[in-house]
Parts: structure tokens; sequence; C-alpha cells
């Protein structure tokens, strides 16, 4: 999965790599929206348009048996991990195809085969259950490390801190990736963090913590990397601070009445880290089309894998309750 | 027959599954050097060691939550919440997240996870360190629920609850820690979702958890000298419930009293009186009448606290209730 240079940084082709694969996770993204305003998605749907750097060069920096769990802005991270786009995409149809079998949808994503142990539609829900499968590595010597997403509104919740606090205490291998784009939900930074740095709420457990700039997948990568590199020889978790920008609302339909459009917009400009990676790696268009006509068919054939999948039986619901 | 206490059937348990199974270990809070706030994990660090048995900042979200993700890593954590008043700080964690992984992950994961806790009456701690809660966790789908009497049972339990592979939120009680009990030389686990009858009789089933079964039996006791015969029957888990036996119970003596000591509104006598209106319905002489605490919190004072909570002559009282309906 993961080829890290010498240097800690990617190779051209691994950046194009990266490029496809954040592609694929917007186009995804965009059909999606898409398909559930055209009336065919049921249930709650929250996008990750432009954050997928942060997806894309985390999950690259894993090495095998290494594990995530996500939030309720989990395609991206569901697609990054390696679960194929048709078995997402038949999981936000209901069907039994679908990587939770059609029990889980957009916002409880699992592929415990691939280390996905689940998206989570509690914020900070996740939080304590990846300390504890990092204590079940460091318990039994493996050499694996448990990895957390999470956004910056979540670090006001009590599972944040006592997560940390613990993980800390134990020197257990997790690290917690803050994707932080400045907003919980519809309530601005500002209004819900009474401090400048976010970075200080893991240094006052006197966590491991990196700052990097989450638009950017090679740095990411690279911050992944020694955030890993640290918690698996023994160190303790780390902290990872993603600066990142949702360049949509909270939820798909969310018409972001609370936010700057004027802002918005030249966020889009300035902030879209496809838009950056494709100007770092000079893409001509023909190159351009070339890859988004290869991901596009891709998402298209997700769509149509998904439509003639298999529904669920009503009485299907009774299963999977217990062991 | 070895005698033990439930405290002690309570550790033996813990200590057999973690020499047979590295995967097995406690966590909790004041568990290691201090033995834990009720000692039943005491001289458990000397054995095993400060990483099986491990003591715990005061966190019961992460605590459970910690428990929730070694489990599903293939770990059989057995996590102590020192009162199961403060289950309630753990409740995300236990019904959004313990219960629901398997469930939402459309069957991939499995969450072994056991959540011993403790609580009861009878010693004057006030309203935030003595409610029975048990019935809460009954009403989720993916939780089971177990509340041991004795001291075989709860040893036999907790082995079985360590050995399932789903979240058992296991309830113990602290007036019954240094009940003594004769207990099996050898430590079997006992099934999930079997009732036990602990007196047989013929005129009307007792249907009793928890402390609630000691006071049932002496209640039968004076029952049988006013000529009444009672049976006793306690289901140990709530859920799987024994339904069965419990009807089989019923139909036999045709009249029902459900007996806890947590709060008789919406308490898990409740769902008993349901199923055996629905079940035997036409096997039953008398309504079933219900067995708890008064509907406020526990007061302090002592003799406040004694009135609240029910006795054996609050058994009988209702025993004598049902077998005088049949007079009418």
């Amino acid at each position: 999965m993961a080829r890290l240079e010498e240097t800690g940084t990617l190779s051209r082709e691994d950046l194009r790599e990266c490029f496809r694969e954040m592609l694929l996770i917007r186009r995804f993204e965009e059909k999606v929206e898409e398909r559930f305003r055209a009336g065919e998605l049921p249930g709650f749907l929250h996008v990750a348009i432009g954050q997928e750097a942060v997806a894309v060069g985390v999950c690259r920096a894993l090495e095998e048996g290494d594990t995530i769990a996500s939030t309720h802005r989990a395609h991206g991270h569901t697609l990054a991990k390696g679960t194929p786009p048709n078995e997402l995409m038949a999981e936000l149809y209901g069907k039994l195809e679908g990587c939770s079998h059609g029990y889980g949808g957009s916002m409880h994503l699992y592929d415990v085969e691939r280390g996905n142990m689940g998206a989570n539609a509690v914020v900070g829900g996740g939080l304590p259950a990846v300390t504890g499968a990092a204590l079940a590595y460091k318990l039994r010597g493996e050499p694996h490390v448990a990895v957390a997403f999470f956004g910056d509104g979540a670090t006001n919740i009590g599972t944040f801190h006592e997560s940390l606090n613990l993980a800390q205490l134990w020197r257990v291998p997790a690290v917690f990736v803050c994707e932080n784009n400045h907003w919980a939900e519809s309530t601005p930074a500002r209004q819900h963090l009474p401090l400048n740095d976010i970075i200080d709420r893991a240094r006052a457990f006197d966590m491991h913590a990196l700052k990097v700039d989450g638009q950017d997948v090679e740095a990411v990568y690279a911050a992944t990397r020694e955030a890993l590199d640290y918690a698996r020889s023994g160190n303790g978790p780390a902290f990872l601070d993603a600066e990142t920008y949702r360049l949509v609302g909270h939820y798909v339909g969310d018409p972001q009445v609370y936010r700057d459009k004027e802002e918005l917009r030249r966020l889009r400009e300035t902030e879209d880290p496809i838009k950056k990676l494709r100007e770092r790696l000079e893409l001509s268009d023909e190159e351009f089309d070339e890859v988004d006509a290869e991901v596009t068919e891709i998402v298209e054939a997700s769509v149509e894998f998904a439509k003639s999948g298999t529904d669920p039986a009503p009485e299907d619901a009774l299963k999977n309750v217990y062991a | 027959m070895p005698e033990l206490t439930y405290r002690e059937a309570v550790r033996d348990a813990l200590a057999t599954a973690m020499r047979r199974d590295e995967d097995v270990f406690v966590m909790g809070e004041d568990i290691a050097e201090m033995g834990g706030s009720m000692g039943v994990t005491q001289g458990m660090l000397a054995e095993f060691g400060p990483e099986r048995v491990r003591n715990t900042p005061i966190s019961e979200m992460a605590l459970v939550g910690a428990g929730v993700g070694a489990a599903m890593q293939g770990m059989r954590p057995v996590v102590e919440v020192m009162y199961e008043d403060f289950l309630t700080l753990a409740t995300e964690q236990l019904v959004n997240q313990a219960a629901k992984h398997r469930y939402m992950s459309g069957g991939q994961l499995k969450v072994p996870l056991t959540i011993r806790t403790q609580g009861g009456a009878g010693w004057s701690p006030g309203a935030q360190h003595a409610q029975q809660l048990e019935a809460w966790f009954v009403h989720i789908p993916g939780l089971k629920v177990v509340f041991p009497a004795t001291p075989t049972d709860v040893r036999g339990l907790l082995l079985a609850s360590i050995y399932d592979d789903n979240p058992v939120v296991f309830f113990e009680h602290r007036m019954l820690y240094g009940v003594k009990e004769e207990v099996p030389e050898e430590l079997e686990p006992i099934e999930l979702g079997k009732a036990r009858i602990h007196r047989e009789g013929e005129d009307v089933t007792v249907v009793a958890i928890g402390p609630l079964v000691h006071e049932a039996l002496e209640a039968a006791e004076q029952a049988e000298g006013e000529g009444i015969s009672v049976e006793v029957l306690d289901p140990r888990t709530l859920q799987p419930l024994d339904e069965e036996a419990l009807i089989a119970s019923v139909k036999k003596t045709n009249r029902c009293v459900v007996a806890h000591e947590a709060i008789t509104r919406m308490g898990f006598g409740a769902e008993v009186a349901a199923v055996v209106q629905h079940r035997a319905f036409d096997w039953l002489d008398a309504p079933i009448e219900r067995v708890g605490a008064r509907f406020t919190p526990l007061p302090f004072a002592p003799v406040m606290e004694e009135w609240c909570v029910p006795h054996a002559e609050d058994v009988l009282d209702a025993i004598r209730t049902t077998v005088q309906r049949d007079g009418d």
C-alpha cells in the first residue's frame, strides 16, 4: 500500500496515484450528491469535498494491519482505505452487497477485512475504541497502529479528552488525526474553540503533536509516516492537526445560511486540494481528462452495480443483533 | 464442595479465565493495588501484573470504550465500573457503540466485552451510589444482561459472560458480596438464558432477581407456615430471558409475583408481567403482583431508605394478595 521513499516523500508516480484517488473520491461524492438530490439515496449524507488529501495522505501511509475509525463524513476514508467503490455505493443504496451489507449506511461504513473498524455517527464516539484497539496491539505485542479520524468539533466532547488522556497515559500505538476544517456542523471554530491552536489540546496531555497542511497530500503523507513511526516504535500516541477545508455544506442539501458565500467561493479557488495537486503535477488538460474519464467511469459503474444489487428482506433486520 | 463468598466467586471466575486465556484482562478504577472498591480483585495484581490488572483513571467513557476497541480486536476485556450509577457516564459507549458495532457492520465484528458493575441499597449511600439500573440495558438490542444472586451463579455466569462473543452488562449486588454458598469443585460456565428454580412450589411463582431472590426465599419459608406453597424462580439473565421456564412455572402455579430491588415502574418486572400475561393468560388465577422500590431517588436517612426498597415482608404480602384473590 505505502511506498515510502527514503526521504519520507512520494515519487511523482505515487503523487499521480494520489491524484487519481483524490479525484475518484471527489467524483464519487459529487455523484452521491447528485443521486441524493434525485431522490435515489435514503438517509443522511455528509460529503468531504475539499478534505480528500487528508484521507488519501493518511491512508496511504498506513501499513498492513493498521486500522482506522472514521466519522459521519466517511466516504473518502473508506475509499482511501481500500473499499471498492462498488461496495461503498451499494451500501449507500442499502444493498446486501454494500460494505456494511445494508445495516450501516453512509454514517456507518465498515470494512473490517481492510482495517476499517467503522465510521461513527456520534461525534467523538469512536475515539475510545481506537485507544482500546491500540491497547490490544500493545498487550499482544503486535506492530499495528490504530488511527482515529475526527474533526475540530469533536475536540470539545468528553470522549476526546478521556481517550487522549488514556492513550498517552498507557503509551499505546494510536494516531489521532484531527481533520481541522474549522466548522462543527454550522458552528465556526470561533464559537466552539476557546483557544487559537487546536494542537494545544494534544499538548495538554503531553502528546507528541504535529501540524500539517491538510490540502497538501504529500505533506499529510509525510506527517502521518512520522506519527505512525513514532507510535509504532513504542513511544506512545501521536496527534496530527491537519488543517483542511470543507468546501461544501455540513450535509448534502445544507443551504449553508451560516457561511460567507464570497469566502467559500475564494476557498474553492485557493484551497481545493485536487486543483493544487494538479498544478503541482503540471498535468495537461489531456492528462487530467484521461484520469477524470477513468474515475468517472468507475463511479458510474458503481451506481449501476449498486442499483442492480440485492435488497435485503425486511426480516433480515433481525440478523446480526447478536454474535 | 468448596464454600465461597459471592466476592470470592467473582474473583475465582476472573482468575480462572485469565489463567486460561491471555486475551482476558481486567481494567477499572482502583482495581489493582486496592483490589477494587468492593475488594473483588484483591490479590490479582500479584498474580497477573499491572498489564492485565489495569488500574485506570476515573474515566468511564474511555474505560468502557477502550474495552469495546480491545474486544473488537479479539481480546476479552472485563471492565469494572465501580458503581452502576456510573454506567450513566458510559451509556453512550454501551448503547451506541458496544451494542451496535456488530449490527452496523452487518455482522463483520464481534464485541466480546464484559462490563462488571455493582450497586444496591441497604447501606445508606444516598441517591447516587445504590441504584438498580439493570432494566435500562435490557431495552437495548445487542447487549446481554446478567444479574446473579448467589456465589455459584455469579461464578459460572461470569465465566460464560467472559467467553460470550457479545457485550454483557454484568450486575453484582453490594449486599451479596458476603453471601456464602457451596460451589462446584470444577468451575463450569452456566449458560446465559437459563433460569434457576431455587425452590419448587404449587401455589404461586415468585420471579425474583438479585437480592430479592434471598428475600423471596425467606418469604417462601414464612408462606409455607401459612399453608402456601411458593416456587422461587431466578431468571439470572435478563437478556436473553428464559421465557420457557417462566411460563412452565406459572402454568403450574397459576399465580405470579415479580420482585426486584429496582423501582417498580418500568422495572424488569413489568416485562416479566407482560410476557406471563401474554403467554399464560388462561392459566392465571390472579393479577400478577409487582414488588419493587418506590418511585423516588434513594434517600440517605436509613429509616427512609429501608422504607423505599422491598424486603421479604413485601414479597410475602404480594404472595398473600395473589392467593387471597382466588377466594374472592
